[in-house]
């Protein structure tokens, strides 16, 4: 137990400066999937059909596959910054927290970077070898 | 400083139940129902990467009758985190506090989510054979 008071422990410490960072970018990664989103999903309903060579040929068109990988990016980023918050909310130990945690993020970059990845592999024809 | 009980809300067993409350907490359960469907999601591109076998495997999961309910419990999903998501960004940029019009866009995202998914779900309907 420290003598000191939880005033003087915390003075001059100064703030993380990151403050509004999760916020913020909660919002901006909202702005950016309201197109990108509504993009994908239009696409999808007015593709002639989802078969694999339909949509295979879909996908290869450069701006297709952008888009694609830029909706992963940030729908990824968007997920798991809300998914942090439902974390940080009910998981009330602190090291279940941290594993928690920790775990969502390498489950995020996993399912994320596989979905960037399988695009790319589409978009520059890789899809068939 | 000496810990003190200090009375806590919302007490659930208390709260007034409100549409604006079961809204907020609608908003929570779908954005982690798409957290789901992000798996699903990146599963639906690395299987269009993998080729025309591994597709038709993924394609016969979708469209099994668990595989469609869950694909209408994504599009509700989305159509409602989009709306409501809306709604949030108002609410952040200052506008809409008003008791009236917190209701009625509240309201709004209710009817408009569940209207949205039935026109998906009547435009799919048809190609599902």
């Amino acid at each position: 137990m420290s003598l000191r008071s939880p005033l003087g422990r915390v003075l001059g410490l100064g703030s993380a400066r990151e403050g509004t960072a999760h916020w913020w970018g909660q919002r901006v990664t909202a702005v950016a999937l309201l197109p990108l989103t509504l993009w994908f999903l239009v696409s999808l309903l007015t593709l002639p059909g989802l078969d694999y060579e339909t949509v295979r040929t879909w996908l290869s068109v450069p701006v297709t596959g952008f888009l694609a990988v830029l909706l992963v990016a940030v729908l990824t980023y968007h997920s798991y910054l809300g998914t942090m918050v439902i974390v940080e909310d009910y998981v009330t130990s602190s090291g279940m927290k941290v594993f928690t945690l920790l775990l969502l993020r390498f489950l995020y970059v996993l399912a994320g970077g596989a979905a960037i990845f399988a695009i790319l592999r589409v978009a520059f024809g890789f899809s068939r070898l | 400083m000496p810990a003190r009980i200090r009375p806590t809300s919302p007490h659930a067993m208390i709260y007034r139940w409100e549409i604006g409350n079961t809204l907020s907490i609608v908003h929570r359960l779908t954005g982690a129902a798409l957290a789901v469907g992000l798996l699903a999601l990146s599963y639906w591109f690395v299987c269009l990467a993998g080729g025309p076998e591994t597709y038709a495997s993924a394609a016969r999961l979708f469209k099994s009758p668990v595989g469609l309910l869950l694909l209408l419990g994504w599009t509700f999903a989305f159509l409602y985190h989009l709306l409501n998501g809306v709604r949030h960004l108002f609410w952040d940029a200052g506008k809409g506090f008003e008791r009236r019009e917190r209701h009625a866009s509240g309201w709004a995202v209710v009817v408009g989510a569940i209207a949205l998914t039935v026109c998906v779900a009547a435009w799919v309907w048809p190609h599902l054979s």
